[in-house]
């Protein structure tokens, strides 16, 4: 489904990623954990298209195209979708207006004709019930006056309206208390399928209780420097990063003595 | 003198008995001293205080026609058209350029004590209220309200009885309609007695795109005690037709007024706003809004006097500037001395949408007083790249994006009409603005006995 090849990345002229290997199948569930600064939010800023970012070299491909190619809009009409670790708030634009948009534009894509009122409403109903999102919250500017457990259920809601082929969660557990990261997870779980993949971006191991990730990848420095089972995530828990960290920097320190 | 002005000087020299015999008393008693004004004060250019953008000598110096002779132009729409701009029952009310359109349909409905006429008509059924009123609080010193009021020959009056209530909304369109350059001067009068309460909207249209048309317009407005008053001005015009607005308004004790400016399209605009409070109590919304692209120019002044205590002033100006077009504003408010509990916030927003927009902002709060509460700010920005990376991964276009994000730019404005079918209709035509579709005037063209299709 993705395939990311030695992805380079950089923002206002700082590199932050710097060579990326990373493949996804459908029907698995990657974790992308690693210390702060490491480079995880980048690639799924970078992955999801965002033009402040620049991708210097490498190559992605999703579902056999060329994903960097694409416009943001597109990658998400071919069915990527990103959670936003912090959802953005667009004051003045209801989340039903923004969300009838959204699907209408990807209708629009597939030469579908727009989405009749009735049946929109109805699938509104439908994927709010996924995440138990308040009712009252669709006639609200998208995010805005949100709780953050509501922004974070708002992400899975449009998730499930979009169903996408492969979600990129970047720290969807972030300023959740344990309801709140309950209902998020059980939303991410109802929605998977084997045909579809998740990559979940997470700080620490508590969402992996919820959402069980088949390969857990440790991203620093901008590159995945482990990747293993999900045993993996219970010994970052234990032992923290400062193992990997040493083992990474002492390889690098080799590799410069070396060229010199 | 310098030419631009002098050609009308001269003209009015020339021909103040046309002027005269087509107008009516009240207007022909201050010609004379509108025209000391322009004759003795130097128009202020370009860059004086006050009218940094806008250029009142290039403004003024093209030879526009003017229908010294009231003729009338050979339509009479007042019967068939039908403008559903708000798409609301109105009391409509045509000038076709600044000639008075007689229509009686648009009486149906009025309650007793209510009085829309043209102002030969006003000043004949009641030559004591004209003499009180006209001319009275909008200073003639300012060469825009001197041009008009030396030959401006009509105009509109809605006078509003003591306690008496205008439940429908009452709506002026404006048409220009001529195949020469023009200059149309208006008038519009409106007093509002005690406990009396109206809603007025005004609209600018053009129909020869091709035209150069200058409106030249000056507005009095007087809110008595415990008056409710919305003023709506909505401007749809052309490129290439520039206007020069004054509006003055008086508010008396415990009057309640919304002023509301919309540009929508026009040519180079500058509008100016100035009101005074002259008994507690009393609160005024002023609005603004501009959506300009192209070569356009919007200028907007304002000037709020709180002369006395416990009044509250809110105003928000908004502008969405585009291509090359230049906005500006330029905001006060003044508090006297004695106005303590003064509330009186300012506010301007800008959103720029191209490298070669420009916007001018000059928010002032100019206060005598410790005991008031004011703020005054202003902000000039583009979008928001979150936002808009936001939007588009959930598969908006950056068309549709921009669209969405400049749409709710306006929506506190928006927000602020007081009339809910209003404010409906403002929002669709908004949209439609920024989707870059002139269907602003689309009901009016399209309706099938509209002479102006």
């Amino acid at each position: 489904m993705l395939k990311v090849k030695d992805l380079h990345a950089r923002i206002d002229g700082k590199e932050i990623l710097k060579g990326i290997n990373l493949e996804v199948k459908p029907g698995e569930v990657h974790a992308i954990m690693g210390p702060n600064g490491s480079g995880k939010s980048t690639l799924s800023m970078v992955l999801a298209g965002n033009p402040m970012y620049e991708v210097t070299s490498g190559s992605a491909e999703f579902r056999g195209k060329d994903l960097l190619a694409m416009p943001p809009e597109i990658r998400s009409h071919e069915g990527l979708f990103l959670g936003f670790q912090y959802p953005v708030e667009i004051p003045g634009v209801s989340m039903v207006n923004f969300m009838r948009a959204a699907v209408n534009a990807r209708r629009k894509y597939f030469n579908m004709p727009p989405m009749s009122a009735a049946d929109f409403l109805k699938l509104m109903r439908e994927k709010r019930a996924v995440v138990e999102l308040d009712n009252k919250l669709a006639s609200r500017s998208v995010n805005e006056g949100f709780s953050g457990g509501e922004k974070k259920r708002n992400e899975i809601f449009q998730m499930a309206v979009l169903e996408p082929k492969l979600s990129i969660l970047d720290e969807t557990d972030s300023g959740l208390d344990v309801d709140a990261l309950r209902i998020v997870a059980e939303g991410v779980n109802k929605l998977k399928t084997d045909n579809n993949a998740t990559i979940v971006i997470t700080h620490y191991q508590r969402l992996l209780d919820y959402i069980k990730p088949d390969i857990i990848h440790i991203l620093y420095k901008g590159r995945i420097v482990y990747t293993a089972g999900p045993e993996l995530a219970l010994e970052i828990e234990k032992k923290g990063y400062d193992w990997i960290k040493e083992k990474v920097d002492a390889e690098e320190r080799l590799k410069e003595e070396e060229t010199k | 003198m310098i030419p631009a002005v002098a050609q009308y000087v001269e003209l009015y020299l020339a021909h103040r008995d046309l002027i005269d015999r087509n107008s009516c008393e009240v207007m022909n008693r201050l010609r004379s001293d509108a025209c000391r004004v322009l004759e003795e004060k130097p128009i202020p250019e370009r860059g004086a205080e006050d009218y940094e953008h806008t250029d009142l000598p290039a403004l003024l110096a093209p030879d526009y026609g003017i229908n010294l002779s009231r003729v009338n132009i050979d339509v009479n729409p007042a019967d068939t058209f039908h403008c559903d701009v708000p798409n609301l029952s109105t009391s409509l009310f045509l000038m076709i350029n600044d000639r008075w359109s007689r229509t009686e349909t648009s009486y149906t409905g009025l309650p007793e004590g209510v009085e829309i006429c043209n102002f030969a008509d006003f000043s004949q059924r009641h030559p004591d209220l004209a003499e009180k009123y006209y001319g009275k609080i909008a200073d003639i010193n300012n060469p825009v309200v001197a041009l008009n009021t030396m030959l401006v020959q009509d105009g509109f009056v809605l006078y509003v009885r003591k306690g008496v209530k205008v439940e429908k909304p009452i709506q002026l369109v404006n048409i220009l309609q001529n195949g020469m350059p023009l200059m149309a001067l208006r008038r519009l009068l409106v007093i509002l007695e005690e406990d009396s309460e109206a809603r007025l909207l005004v609209c600018d249209h053009t129909q020869n795109p091709d035209t150069d048309f200058l409106t030249v317009q000056t507005i009095e407005i007087f809110a008595a005690r415990n008056s409710v008053f919305d003023y709506y001005d909505l401007e749809e015009s052309t490129e290439r037709t520039n206007r020069l607005s004054s509006l003055y308004l008086r508010q008396e004790e415990g009057s309640n007024v919304l002023i509301d400016g919309i540009t929508l399209f026009n040519g180079k605009t500058r509008n100016e706003y100035r009101t005074f409070f002259t008994g507690s109590h009393s609160s005024l919304r002023l609005l603004g809004m501009g959506i300009i692209d192209k070569k356009r120019q919007l200028e907007n002044y304002t000037r709020v006097a709180h002369d006395v205590a416990q009044c509250n002033t809110d105003e928000l100006f908004k502008y969405v500037v585009d291509e090359e077009a230049s906005g500006s504003f330029t905001g006060r408010i003044y508090v006297a001395e004695g106005a303590c509990k003064t509330e009186a916030y300012q506010s301007n927003r800008n959103l720029l949408g191209s490298d070669t927009a420009r916007m001018f902002s000059k928010p002032q709060l100019e206060i005598y007083n410790d005991d008031v509460k004011c703020s005054h700010g202003t902000a000039i920005g583009r979008l928001d790249a979150m936002q808009m990376f936001y939007m588009r991964t959930r598969g908006l276009s950056e068309e549709e994006a921009t669209l969405l994000l400049k749409q709710a730019f306006m929506a506190d404005v928006i927000d602020g009409v007081r009339l809910p079918i209003l404010r409906d209709r403002l929002r669709h035509l908004v949209e439609c603005r920024f989707a870059g579709e002139n269907s602003a005037c689309n009901a009016c063209k399209s309706h099938p006995s509209s002479p102006f299709k």
